[in-house]
């Protein structure tokens, strides 16, 4: 996991020439400590500190009032202006799509970004929204019904990929 | 969580801190630019107000809308329930408007419970006659969370016409669930006597009590009620049970002065006391919207049959 | 009255006034019983087969409102005596709360004149003690008596004033020691706003109370002022705990008072009103478990002497309101029996000689309702009730009576009429009215 979150840093340096307005916008729940330890990364390559956001897209699904309970809901903290500046928004699984329509649905509410980016660190395919990460720490074939969890070390003890294949 | 949210015994500790907790991120969207999420959007809530109360229905009026949901507001006056029209006909009307949540205030204890016999959407209790008040006291709860960190072992007062407040009852209710320390304060007649039930204590003798404090809660005294004489003058109970500056001053540093509005000032309260930085009043109110907002999203926001992953 | 005779073959005759519990025949003719034995001759008589059935006297109500004059979209006299034949009832007394109010002879004749042609049960109309029910004055009782009164009662009201009451009393004994002042007990300055029994259910609840103390006072009033007039009293619907042992111990001490309580303070608690159910609002308020413990054995004892339904029937929508705009009262014409039956009898608590008793002859002796009651034995009129102690079956509308505000609607009870009989004519067979 550390080095692909290491490429991945090398990379938005790259596109974004030297991330002079990059900011990173976790995801909600692991898409925070994901960025933040892109944030760190960044600043060790190339000194710049990058300021770090985290994004709770439950208000914006789609699935509201369809599931037995009320979705969860987690802290957001975007404590500067995200108007003119490039996000990234970073999350640990891109799947169906949906969740990151929410995040870029929550992030117009919030300001007027001059780029949204994305930086995932498994993409699993089953796209079922034309959504496309700018930037995969690895691609991980896997059937729809599969399950694939991402586990941090903040948060679970343990850095790891996860995939649980169907019966 | 249940369906409706009728009283305080309708949610579990688990369920409290869920709503509070919840509330918090709905408080920051209330300092957002665009302070308004797309959470309830397509959502019909109806604000079905049959008592008076301009500041609650304005509450769930903006939580309403803050979550996008469309509001319709069905007061007394002037419409078919002052020319008649029965509870029952009022809510199968609403029902056929295709209500998903109906926040209703009455005079009458119980109509909230009456009125999920009749229609199908979420039912939330604004105020039923003497009954229960239960989104008050949840921002209540919050404030005081907020302020002290905590609501387990908090002891609290509440002071007043226990007997006639459904903000007493919730509120008695939700301290307990909570494991707070609860202290009914007024005259006798005006206290339940089968209080203690409630897993409160108590005490006719506020100078006693305000020493040991977190928070002073003090409730509305309606002059209206003199006519059945419970106590014998405004004067009288000022004097004895009143919140007057002497008493604040023997209050702790770091507790709090609650009051769940309109005050009274010069009955309950003595009016330089509700100005004092320990009296939190106007952000008991501002923290009503995020609660309202947190439990409408729990309520609506659940309830379906499918599951969708993202 | 039938064309032939009605033989009643193989029931458990139960006749509490001579004491009978046999199962036996019981052959009617006319108007009257003609015989009762086993294996009684009975040519050209319709046999009716009553195995596993009881027959009882036809039961007697003291209490009842019929609501006709005045609130005619409540119930009816024909409503409602149809709803007293399909309870098993051959006789009810229709309380003066009518408008205008029975307090002179001519409501009561204008009554008694309805149900006679209706012919379904015979109505006894109860008198009001003050005119107009005010409370303040007393009303014409001696023309009521004259009309064939008994029992005067501003029901509904308490009589406030005890010098009224009082008056009442000691005025009454001019028509000999038939007539007698009933009192509905509950102080008017304590139960003022009321909703329910004011306990730790009306706390929580956020109801207004009535408390039991309001019950305890009028009646202790009353059994005071009975005893020094030595007039006839009787203390409707009693409630409390507290009441029931002011009764006891008055009547051990002579006093002339006799008392009734309903089936549904029989049955139910103030527990029972945590849905706010509007059904089980009733003035007196139903009380706590204690109270009702106290009633049964009350019953059980001969304290309370009779079962009386204070069946009172609210149109719909008046029901259908919030708890506190809702009228006071449940129905009860149709379920008293079975009521009575499944929580009382069945348990144990009251025997089935003394249930019967408390609705048969007991109401009959107080409301001087000569012909009801038993006994049921060659020459009485027949006025009678076959049922079946077990058979179950769930309350629900629509009901006989034109209202629907029943406190059991939706319960199971065990007990059900299969027939009723006036003075020899079927208002009720095989469980349908038959008239």
């Amino acid at each position: 996991m550390r080095r692909a979150l290491t490429r991945i840093a090398h990379e938005i340096i790259e596109r974004d020439k030297g991330a002079t307005d990059v900011v990173l916008v976790g995801i909600a729940n692991r898409g925070d400590h994901l960025a933040r330890r892109l944030a760190t990364e960044i600043q060790r390559i190339e000194g710049t500190e990058i300021r770090v956001g985290v994004l709770d897209i439950t208000f914006y699904r789609d699935d509201i009032g369809l599931k037995a309970e009320a979705p969860e809901v987690h802290e957001t903290r975007i404590p500067f202006d995200i108007s003119g500046t490039t996000v990234v928004l970073v999350d640990d699984v891109l799947f169906t799509g949906r969740t990151i329509r929410a995040a870029m649905d929550a992030l117009m509410d919030l300001g007027r970004p001059r780029r949204i980016q994305l930086a995932v660190l498994v993409d699993r395919g089953h796209r079922e929204l034309p959504i496309r990460a700018d930037f995969v720490g690895k691609n991980v074939p896997t059937r729809r019904a599969d399950d694939v969890r991402v586990l941090v070390t903040e948060l679970d003890g343990d850095d790891a990929v996860v995939v649980e294949e169907a019966p | 969580m249940n369906k409706h949210l009728l009283s305080m015994h309708d949610v579990s500790a688990d369920d409290v801190v869920r709503i509070l907790d919840t509330a918090e991120s709905f408080r920051e969207v209330g300092t957002r630019v665009i302070k308004k999420v797309p959470a309830l959007r397509g959502r019909t809530v109806v604000n079905f107000f049959l008592e008076n109360s301009t500041r609650t229905r304005i509450s769930f009026e903006l939580a309403a809308k803050r979550l996008s949901a469309d509001v319709i507001n069905f007061s007394a006056s002037g419409t078919s329930v002052a020319k008649g029209e029965s509870l029952k006909d009022s809510a199968l009307t609403l029902q056929a408007m295709g209500a998903d949540a109906i926040v209703i205030r009455h005079s009458s204890s119980g109509s909230p419970l009456q009125l999920t016999r009749w229609v199908q959407g979420h039912v939330l209790n604004a105020g039923d006659g003497t009954h229960e008040h239960p989104t008050q006291a949840l921002l209540d709860l919050y404030t005081m969370r907020e302020k002290l960190g905590r609501l387990e072992g908090l002891r609290v007062a509440i002071v007043g016409d226990v007997l006639h407040s459904r903000v007493a009852r919730s509120l008695s209710f939700g301290l307990v669930k909570m494991g707070a320390e609860v202290t009914l304060i007024g005259p006798p007649t005006l206290i339940p006597p089968d209080a203690p039930q409630w897993g409160v204590n108590v005490s006719y003798d506020i100078d006693s009590v305000v020493p040991k404090l977190d928070v002073c809660y003090m409730l509305r005294v309606q002059k209206e009620r003199q006519r059945l004489e419970f106590f014998p003058s405004v004067r009288e109970y000022n004097r004895i049970f009143g919140l007057t500056s002497a008493r604040a001053a023997m209050l702790p540093e770091e507790a709090l002065i609650m009051h769940p509005g309109p005050m009274n000032r010069g009955v309950e309260i003595d009016s330089d006391v509700a100005d004092l930085p320990q009296a939190v009043i106007e952000e008991q109110v501002t923290n009503g919207i995020a609660v309202r907002m947190s439990l409408l999203y729990l309520l609506l926001g659940g309830g379906g049959a499918g599951a969708l992953d993202g | 009255m039938a064309e032939r005779p009605i033989l009643f073959a193989g029931a458990r005759v139960i006749d509490p006034v001579s004491g009978r519990d046999e199962f036996t025949d019981v052959l009617v003719a006319g108007e009257t019983i003609e015989a009762v034995g086993a294996g009684v001759a009975a040519e050209g008589a319709e046999s009716i087969d009553a195995t596993g059935l009881i027959l009882a006297p036809g039961l007697v109500d003291l209490h009842t409102h019929l609501r006709e004059p005045g609130f005619e979209h409540k119930e009816t006299i024909e409503s409602g005596t149809r709803a007293a034949a399909a309870g098993g009832f051959t006789a009810v007394a229709s309380m003066a709360n009518t408008h205008p109010a029975t307090d002179h002879a001519g409501v009561v004749a204008e009554i008694r004149d309805k149900a006679a042609a209706a012919g379904l049960c015979d109505v006894l109309p109860v008198g009001a003690i003050t005119k107009g029910l005010a409370g303040e004055s007393i009303a014409e009782l001696g023309e009521m008596v004259e009309a064939g009164v008994r029992v005067f009662s501003d029901d509904g009201h308490c009589v406030p004033s005890a010098r009224v009451l009082r008056n009442a009393l000691i005025y009454a004994k001019a028509f000999g020691g038939e007539v007698v002042i009933a009192d509905h007990c509950e102080d008017p300055s304590l139960v003022e706003g009321g909703q329910m029994h004011e306990g730790a259910n009306s706390y929580t609840l956020g109801l207004a109370g009535r408390p039991a103390e309001a019950e305890e006072l009028v009646v202790a009033r009353d059994l005071a002022l009975a005893r020094a007039t030595g007039g006839r009293l009787h203390i409707c619907h009693v409630t409390s705990a507290r009441a029931v042992e002011l009764i006891r111990r008055a009547k051990a001490e002579g006093i002339r008072v006799t008392a009734e309580v309903t089936p549904h303070h029989l049955v139910f608690t103030d527990d029972d009103l945590v849905t706010y159910d509007t059904n089980l609002k009733v003035n007196p308020p139903i009380r706590t478990s204690e109270d009702r413990d106290a009633l049964r054995e009350g019953v059980a004892d001969g304290t309370i002497d009779a079962i009386a339904t204070d069946h009172a029937p609210h149109a719909v929508e008046e029901k259908e309101a919030e708890f506190d705009r809702s009228p006071p009262g449940t129905i009860g014409l149709e379920t008293a029996l079975a009521a009575v039956l499944t929580h009382l009898v069945r348990p144990g608590t009251v025997s089935l000689g003394r249930a019967l008793e408390a609705m048969t002859v007991a109401p009959a002796r107080i409301l001087g309702a000569s012909g009801h009651g038993g006994p049921i034995e060659a020459g009485a009129p027949a006025n009678l009730v076959v049922f079946h102690p077990e058979e179950g079956w769930v309350v629900e509308a629509p009901f006989v009576s034109k209202a629907r505000n029943s406190a059991f609607l939706g319960r199971e009870l065990a007990g059900r009429v299969r027939h009723t009989m006036l003075r020899g004519t079927f208002t009720v067979a095989d469980g349908k009215a038959a008239r």
